[in-house]
């Protein structure tokens, strides 16, 4: 009888502290949606707690998720690896902004070519994907490539399966760069393609393509990168050949003219200078801009301000590309311009 | 304790009516809990199908039966149509158990007829552990294992093997991707293999000694004895599990995503890629934008609640129509 009162006992003040433990973490922040920075915000998070003892709890639900989270105001943020368009935001009352850049890099498995060895522009990578450019040693891959010897190797495309940001940045690049693509396909999480299989996530599409003789995919740049990939060099906006490099991301963020766009709707797609590679994109944040909570708003605002001002090296670790100060100048006009000054910190 | 108390409840009542009665609403309370069980069951079935038809409703308002019909998958014009994943669901489902059926019912006949003893309880339990296998398991296995082996050293071969007659050449034709709808099968088959040997084991031990050694003792081979008197006898049995397989078939998500193509077009050629209405769902779904977008995966789920169902129900049909038959020949 007694052991079962201690029990009982022990029990109460378990419970006792499971809810002292939720009392401290009503002070945390919850925010929803993409998956690709889930593990770059998980480590400011953890960095940022260490400081502040304010924590982040963020579901990596997708995209879709976080969008319907923050319009259903279950969460403090959304996020997205697509931008709302700048109805989309009015409608909803909310804002956003870019965190972090990710690049999209093409990836192929031909016999005899070593990664870089290879170089594409944006038309023929879009009429390969299309299907009607088949073979390597296709005439327009040719006059690229003059000097590399390239087989008689049909073309088989290997795209993601699943509804991503990848798929987005991608699409969105082939759209700016080939009317047919446009017309015949567009730019979305995922799209209904021309041609070739579909592999779920990185890590299949890099499987597909290193088991397939003349497969072309594309990765995240992380993946790309920590796989070693047989990537393949993009001809860029401004006609350079360009590697795919933590620089070559970031500079194609440093001339994009973000103060005439409107919420950030931009894709970092075909930017111009010189040094920019033309397939990446930023994910983004969605807040109110009349907040209910302002002062969970502004705690909000001020874990981004901390990250752009401490995080980059964080992000740097996991190949993730930090914005340049151009655009994280923009971000904080943005908040100025667009938040209820008590909401920003 | 529990017989304590009841003597001493007994001891306690004036007659013995009044403890029958007692134990009388003991019963109805004991009946309600079970039935308060088993309507949860309903509850929650009638909950989900609730929450799928209205989550399908926009999408079926927008397209309506040409949703059925058309295998247009474009999430750009949001232009929808189900056909090339119902088609892929059935088709990779039918050739999954066309392969498993009659290798588990092999395995079945080894394990209970011939099988030495010895080898007896590992084989069963290598059966068993299959089934444990997560599907995770299963799709990576075959996308980096399996499908590379099959594209080089099968599908190349029956490329080359049926290039030239009719209908068969339209069945293995294109590239070998190493990846598509028969790899898909293959992969499910070997998923469902467990449930279909391991029923069909069970049912097999239960048909009587007494009816096996009497056909025995008439001089029948063991092919006789299996075909005439143990299969017969286990019929609704094997059917019984051949059914849980290929409900898990139909159903089954992340095998099939990593191998089957993931494309949504209908194809002649089993190796060309396709997809399924669980692949399509598990892809596409997390990153839907848009509501007719997510109402129109949503109604992709309520359609393969209604192949499933039919499926099902054509098979339970066809079993009551197989004992009829052959309750009218022995009588």
């Amino acid at each position: 009888m007694k052991s079962v009162f201690n029990r009982l006992v022990g029990l109460a003040v378990g419970v006792a502290l499971v809810g002292a433990v939720n009392v401290a973490s009503a002070a945390d922040l919850s925010g929803a949606g993409a998956t690709f920075p889930y593990p770059i915000y998980a480590k400011w998070a953890e960095a940022y707690k260490k400081q502040t003892g304010i924590g982040l709890n963020y579901q990596a639900i997708g995209s879709g998720g976080g969008i319907a989270q923050i319009k259903a105001k279950t969460v403090d943020f959304g996020a997205s690896d697509k931008p709302l368009s700048p109805g989309e935001l009015d409608a909803a009352g909310l804002t956003q902004f870019p965190t972090v850049i990710g690049g999209v890099v093409p990836v192929a498995n031909i016999p005899g070519i070593k990664p870089g060895e290879l170089v594409l522009d944006g038309a023929t990578l879009a009429n390969i994907c299309l299907g009607t450019v088949k073979f390597w040693d296709d005439a327009s891959i040719k006059k690229l490539n003059s000097g590399v010897n390239l087989p008689h190797l049909a073309v088989l495309g290997v795209h993601r399966s699943d509804g991503s940001g990848t798929n987005f940045i991608f699409t969105n690049y082939l759209s700016k760069v080939s009317l047919a693509w446009a017309a015949n396909v567009g730019a979305a999480t995922s799209v209904e393609w021309p041609s070739g299989i579909g592999a779920k996530g990185n890590e299949g599409v890099a499987g597909n393509v290193k088991q397939t003789q003349g497969a072309l995919g594309y990765v995240e740049y992380a993946y790309a990168k920590q796989n070693s990939l047989t990537y393949i060099r993009m001809i860029n906006h401004d006609g350079k050949a360009v590697d795919p490099t933590a620089d070559a991301f970031q500079a194609a963020s440093a001339k994009t003219d973000w103060a005439h766009a409107p919420g950030f709707y931009v894709t970092l797609t075909n930017q111009p200078g010189a040094n920019a590679w033309p397939i990446a994109g930023a994910t983004f944040i969605l807040v109110y801009k009349h907040p209910a909570d302002v002062a969970k708003t502004k705690e909000v605002l001020n874990f981004f301000k901390w990250a752009y001002a401490n995080g980059d090296d964080m992000a740097k670790s996991l190949d993730y590309v930090p914005l340049p100060a151009t655009t994280v100048n923009a971000i904080g006009n943005s908040w100025r311009a667009n938040i209820d000054a008590s909401a920003v910190p | 304790m529990l017989d304590l108390a009841l003597s001493e409840n007994i001891a306690a009542l004036p007659t013995r009516d009044a403890a029958l009665k007692r134990f009388g609403r003991r019963d109805a309370r004991f009946r309600l809990l079970t039935l308060a069980a088993a309507l949860l069951v309903v509850a929650i079935f009638l909950g989900i199908m609730v929450s799928l038809v209205t989550g399908a409703l926009p999408a079926l308002k927008a397209f309506g039966w040409g949703f059925l019909a058309s295998s247009v998958w474009n999430p750009v014009t949001e232009k929808f149509g189900a056909f090339a994943a119902i088609y892929g669901t059935v088709v990779s489902a039918f050739l999954a158990m066309i392969i498993a059926v009659p290798l588990g019912i092999g395995i079945a006949i080894f394990l209970t007829e011939l099988c030495p003893r010895a080898l007896k309880r590992p084989i069963g339990i290598a059966i068993e552990l299959l089934a444990g296998i997560p599907s995770i398991i299963y799709g990576i296995w075959g996308l980096f294992v399996f499908a590379p082996y099959f594209q080089v050293h099968v599908e190349r071969g029956l490329i080359q093997v049926f290039g030239n007659i009719p209908y068969l050449q339209d069945l293995f034709a294109g590239p070998p991707y190493g990846i598509g709808m028969f790899t898909a099968a293959l992969i499910l088959s070997i998923m469902v293999l467990p449930f279909i040997s391991a029923v069909t084991r069970d049912v097999f031990e239960t048909v009587p000694h007494l009816l096996k050694e009497a056909a025995y003792g008439l001089g029948c081979t063991t092919w006789e004895v299996m075909w005439r008197i143990v299969l017969p006898f286990a019929r609704s049995g094997v059917v019984g599990g051949a059914m849980l397989a290929l409900g898990r078939a139909l159903g089954e998500t992340m095998a099939v995503t990593f191998v089957i193509g993931n494309a949504h077009h209908i194809n002649e050629s089993l190796l060309a890629p396709a997809t399924t209405i669980s692949a399509t769902i598990a892809n596409e779904f997390s990153e839907a934008l848009g509501d007719r977008y997510v109402s129109s995966l949503i109604a992709l789920g309520l359609i393969l609640f209604a192949v499933t169902f039919v499926v099902l129900a054509v098979a339970q049909i066809m079993l009551k129509s197989l004992e009829r038959r052959s309750g009218g020949k022995s009588a």
